[in-house]
């Protein structure tokens, strides 16, 4: 039988240099991050908590404290930085140094797949039927790439990065962005949330990514007479910060009017200095800005 | 991914990408010691898998534009989501577009078209021609090997 080389083996490329545009891919997202004080990933990996809403406020948080803020919605699927920053339906420009990022509340620049994609569209790939399985998770880190390096960042102090449910989704990131300047973990007192995002948690470790602290949110309400509540029985914020040695940074209670703000585009913390969950979004940012001292750009 | 020749113990050298439709991808390769010529055929799947990467079997022609990938891929989309920056604040040089031109890429879905336009554009600056004409613009399509522009 005759004895065919291996691919190693085989020294001459055939013309293609696969290879060489992979890493030009990757260089471009260094480039583009090289103008980006910090990167800050918002995550969870169970869905509901709230981490877009965090996300928005804590955006417009940090920007009305002079930052220079990018919010990057890496929610392909369930898009909402846009309509949260109040952005939604306006046009992206195509500049020469790549696609300039929407201009939304506070200040803050902004890219979502809710800019790009007609309002009730799922997102769907002009693709053959069938098959989705074997490429449709590449298309989505495709897109991510492009968020991260195709749009024109410009000089920013943070780049907040809305991470979607499900730890896969947080490994996809993480192929891109290997390291994050600031991981926060956003969950509930629920117990079903703590025990979703102790896998988060463990899958960030395993990476070598070492978040820097939980945000427990909706953890209590105002009642009608005035006095606070806690929203879950038990505080599941707390078991993860005891199971996962992390600190709760903040700890936002639900309020309604924080939800009718971001659904109207106009986050609450940039409005807002008397409630208590605009004060918790303000110190978090207040603490973000304390860790990323002296890492800006 | 390559070819070897069994014959001549060589790498085939890729020679010609071509797009004939049924979402197949065909790449010829040639071997450089005794000119045998193959296709790799991809059935639509793998053609989208290659794209799904966002690389150019074969190499690229151009420089990977601005989001090439997600409006290359993305259905559903806005209509004039992206739009052109004020050419008072674009200080490059000027290329004229011809009305048949304008028209030409006027037929390019909105999604694409600005990248669309920079690519010829950039490709008449480089070489010296100060307006886009429909003549142009095939010269352009086929130097860079522009398979559906």
């Amino acid at each position: 039988m005759r004895k065919i080389r291996t691919y190693g083996q085989v020294e001459h490329e055939t013309g293609s240099h696969i290879l060489e545009q992979v890493l030009g891919q990757r260089a471009r997202i260094d480039q583009r991050l090289a103008s980006i004080g910090a990167t800050i990933a918002i995550v969870s990996g169970k869905g509901g908590v709230g981490k877009s809403a965090i996300t928005a406020n804590l955006a417009t948080a940090l920007a009305s404290g002079g930052a220079r803020v990018g919010a990057l919605d890496a929610d392909l699927n369930g898009p909402s930085l846009g309509r949260m920053l109040g952005v939604a339906g306006k046009p992206l420009v195509d500049g020469d140094d790549g696609v300039q990022p929407v201009t939304g509340a506070g200040g803050v620049r902004v890219m979502s797949m809710d800019l790009l994609q007609e309002d009730d569209a799922p997102l769907r790939w002009r693709a053959p039927d069938g098959d989705g399985f074997t490429w449709r998770g590449l298309a989505e880190t495709g897109v991510l790439r492009e968020f991260l390096s195709d749009v024109a960042w410009g000089e920013l102090d943070y780049l907040l990065i809305d991470v979607p449910p499900g730890t896969d989704r947080i490994g996809r990131l993480l192929d891109l962005l290997p390291a994050p300047s600031q991981t926060l973990l956003v969950t509930t007192p629920a117990e079903i949330a703590r025990f979703v995002v102790a896998k988060s948690a463990r899958l960030l470790r395993d990476a070598g990514v070492t978040p820097v602290g939980i945000v427990a949110n909706m953890t209590a309400y105002v009642d009608h007479e005035g006095a606070t509540r806690p929203l879950f029985e038990g505080d599941g914020a707390q078991a993860l910060a005891a199971e996962t040695g992390l600190e709760v940074w903040a700890e936002v209670p639900f309020d309604p009017a924080l939800g009718t703000a971001t659904d109207r585009g106009s986050p609450f913390a940039i409005h807002d200095d008397v409630s208590a969950a605009a004060a918790a979004i303000v110190a978090l940012a207040h603490r973000v800005e304390r860790q990323n001292h002296g890492r800006h750009a | 991914m390559k070819f070897l020749c069994v014959e001549c113990d060589r790498v085939m050298a890729f020679a010609e990408r071509q797009i004939p439709g049924d979402g197949t991808l065909a790449a010829v390769f040639t071997c450089p010691g005794c000119n045998r010529e193959m296709a790799m055929l991809t059935n639509p799947m793998e053609t989208q898998l290659v794209s799904s990467l966002g690389v150019h079997i074969g190499g690229r022609t151009v420089p990977e534009q601005p989001m090439e990938m997600t409006r290359s891929s993305l259905q559903d989309t806005r209509a004039d989501v992206f739009v052109e920056p004020d050419p008072a604040a674009s200080p490059v040089t000027r290329v004229d577009w011809h009305p048949e031109a304008v028209d030409r890429l006027g037929r390019v879905p909105s999604f694409v078209r600005g990248m669309v336009k920079r690519i010829y554009t950039d490709w008449a600056r480089e070489n010296g021609v100060a307006t886009m004409t429909p003549e142009v613009m095939d010269r352009a399509r086929s130097e860079l090997g522009l398979e559906g522009m």
